[in-house]
């Protein structure tokens, strides 16, 4: 693994038990993220992009496992950590630590009977044993980091208290507080208004450029794709089936599906009166898969070669597609 | 000047006690032409649905008329406005709670021709298959449970739903929010055409500028229960007349790496309704306020035919 590499994902492949079989969930999942940078995995709903997250935090539910595949981890003090190989223990040493995550809904991922100092304290109580003092201190640092408004005071709120925009801060500084290396952020700004979500964004760019830390984001948004990644890898149906640096897949697009994807958003750098152009059909059960490239049946490139299987394969240097295509013309 | 389609005025809404009221919706007023699509856009807690249900009457305003077609609804008893309601329909968000899981499809689109007491058994069972289809599903769907479809086919569904009756005008309310994006385009389009085929006019509801641009003919931009400005969709993308429509416009992400970035970003949270800001209610997250903003409500100003903006510092905003 690369010196600069914090987190290597090679191969994985996660089943879920249900109705009597199992259901593979992702398929032959790879990629890493860089230190310091930002690595967006989008995809619609059911591609993959949550589980893949749980997967990494060791947070998949009962009915899940990982059935094939490394996730190779840098820890602080220079070692590569083979994560499916950790204890439970061991793992809780490095959850909320060193590898932390953020959700969509801030208030589901509160505890409404804790204020929200209690909350970001516990985390320095379970992980560095600091004296209530130092905690309470530490923690309105964080408040005021993450841009809270009279922080002292608000220690002492629940978050039935805050607005949506003061609860998704209060999860960041949650997070941010043991300084981890790799913040996973799945969808954080979905549920905020877009004048929210662009204060938050500005807010997790502020804290990457002051923590250095690097940043998983899972957005189903290529608008916030385009803000926030340095790289990009584009999931569908439990597999990845583009990854390229951001300037790349939005301006030398590879593979149909992320074509679509872009043709499919309205907005305003878009000619007045043109079509949107979208994907017929929808995304095909994980249970029912078609042979072949899962996206096939809803391209409008397809071949009958198509329902060979399809590797993700080098298009140019650090471009990589699963199409047997080289490319297909800008959107 | 011919009657508007849809003359909507001073349209309020009040929640709790009179005598210590919220307001929900504040005065609002704009008319709907015929046979066009207008956007209302704000963040939650804007008044944008309430509005939408207030104007179809599904809850009662506190003040205000919204006059259809010539008829004004306020002024309808009980009966009349439930015939009335054959020519105003409306699309929900949730695609899941929106349908009745215990109704087939066929019951669930049927409904409003059984209880106007439309067609037999088979001609609504024609019916039922041609909307079908005119939505983009097939006609055996019919005879399955709203749990087989997917959110997009759902929300199709809630949209033959609306169409049964043949109405004339729709309140969709936040209908493509919760779908992904691909699925989303599709209903869009889908929308655009019911319009052109069947020359409705419609409300379309949304938080997501973006949409509101693409779909739309006319944009009303709402906050804290206010209209703040209302116009021509190009007028409002490309020359807003009121910062907070700038700071919406400016807040989307664009899919393009590397765009410039200065944007406004706009402070803080919106405001309690239980105790708005005085004068005009977006000043207190407004660049451009000055003292004169936070006494009297900004009147509409006509910016070009038919932009109006409620600004009191109109001069200062968005002149190129």
């Amino acid at each position: 693994m690369n010196e600069d590499t914090i987190l290597d994902v090679r191969g994985l492949n996660v089943r879920f038990r249900g109705n009597g079989r199992e259901t593979a969930a992702l398929r032959d999942v790879s990629f890493s993220i860089g230190r310091g940078r930002t690595l967006a995995l989008v995809g619609e709903s059911g591609s993959g992009k949550s589980v893949t997250s749980l997967a990494l935090m060791g947070l998949l539910p009962p009915n899940g496992r990982i059935a094939a595949g490394t996730l190779a981890y840098r820890h602080r003090d220079g070692r590569v950590l083979e994560l499916t190989e950790l204890g439970e223990a061991e793992r809780r040493r490095l959850r909320g630590v060193q590898m932390s995550m953020i959700f969509q809904e801030p208030m589901s991922s509160l505890n409404p009977l804790f204020t929200i100092g209690d909350q970001i304290g516990e985390m320095l109580f379970l992980h560095e044993s600091m004296d209530a003092a130092t905690r309470r201190k530490r923690t309105i640092e964080m408040l005021e980091l993450v841009e809270i408004p009279g922080a002292a005071r608000r220690m002492d709120s629940y978050p039935h208290e805050l607005s949506g925009g003061m609860r998704q801060r209060v999860m960041i500084a949650m997070a941010m507080i043991c300084k981890p290396s790799l913040l996973i952020a799945d969808e954080p700004t979905t549920a905020l208004d877009v004048t929210i979500q662009a204060q938050i964004l500005d807010l997790m760019r502020q804290l990457q450029k002051d923590f250095g830390m690097s940043i998983l984001f899972i957005t189903h948004d290529m608008g916030v794709v385009a803000e926030m990644a340095d790289d990009v890898a584009v999931m569908y149906a439990g597999g990845v089936v583009e990854q390229a640096s951001v300037d790349a897949l939005f301006n030398d697009t590879r593979h149909p599906y992320t074509k679509g994807l872009l043709a499919s958003i309205p907005g305003p750098w878009r000619r007045r009166g043109d079509r949107l152009v979208p994907i017929p059909g929808s995304v095909p059960p994980l249970a029912s898969l078609p042979p072949g490239c899962a996206f096939a049946p809803r391209c409008g490139y397809a071949e009958p070669r198509c329902r060979e299987p399809v590797a993700l394969t080098r298009k140019a240097p650090e471009h990589l597609a699963a199409c047997i295509l080289e490319g297909v013309e800008a959107p | 000047m011919t009657e508007p389609f849809i003359r909507i005025r001073n349209m309020t809404k009040t929640f709790g006690p009179s005598s210590d009221p919220v307001y929900a919706v504040n005065d609002v007023s704009f008319d709907i032409p015929k046979g066009s699509i207008t956007g209302l856009v704000g963040e939650s807690g804007s008044g944008k649905s309430t509005l939408g249900r207030s104007l179809l009457r599904l809850i009662e305003p506190t003040s205000g008329s919204t006059v259809f077609d010539g008829c004004d609804l306020n002024s309808l008893k009980a009966g009349d406005l439930r015939a009335m309601r054959q020519r105003m329909q409306m699309v929900f968000q949730d695609p899941v709670s929106s349908l009745n899981p215990r109704l087939s499809v066929e019951a669930i689109i049927a409904e409003g021709l059984v209880a106007h007491g439309i067609g037999s058994r088979r001609t609504r069972r024609d019916t039922v298959a041609s909307l079908l289809e005119e939505v983009g599903l097939t006609a055996d769907h019919m005879r399955r449970y709203p749990h087989e479809f997917s959110g997009g086919q759902r929300q199709r569904i809630g949209i033959a739903r609306a169409l049964a009756l043949e109405p004339e005008f729709i309140v969709a309310d936040e209908s493509v929010s919760a779908l992904d994006v691909s699925i989303q385009a599709q209903v869009l389009n889908l929308l655009l055409d019911l319009r052109e085929r069947r020359n409705l006019t419609m409300l379309f509801i949304a938080h997501d500028l973006s949409v509101v641009d693409y779909l739309c003919d006319q944009v009303a931009v709402m906050y804290l229960g206010r209209l703040m400005e209302i116009g021509p969709a190009a007028d409002i993308h490309e020359r807003p007349r009121h910062p907070y429509t700038l700071a919406l416009n400016s807040a989307i992400p664009m899919p393009r790496p590397g765009a410039a970035r200065n944007r406004e970003v706009l402070k803080g949270d919106i405001p309690s309704p239980m105790s708005p800001p005085s004068g005009c209610v977006f000043r207190t997250r407004c660049a451009h306020a000055r003292e004169i903003c936070a006494s009297g409500i900004p009147s509409p100003v006509e910016v070009s035919p038919g932009h109006y903006s409620h600004c009191k510092r109109i001069e200062a905003i968005g002149e190129n």
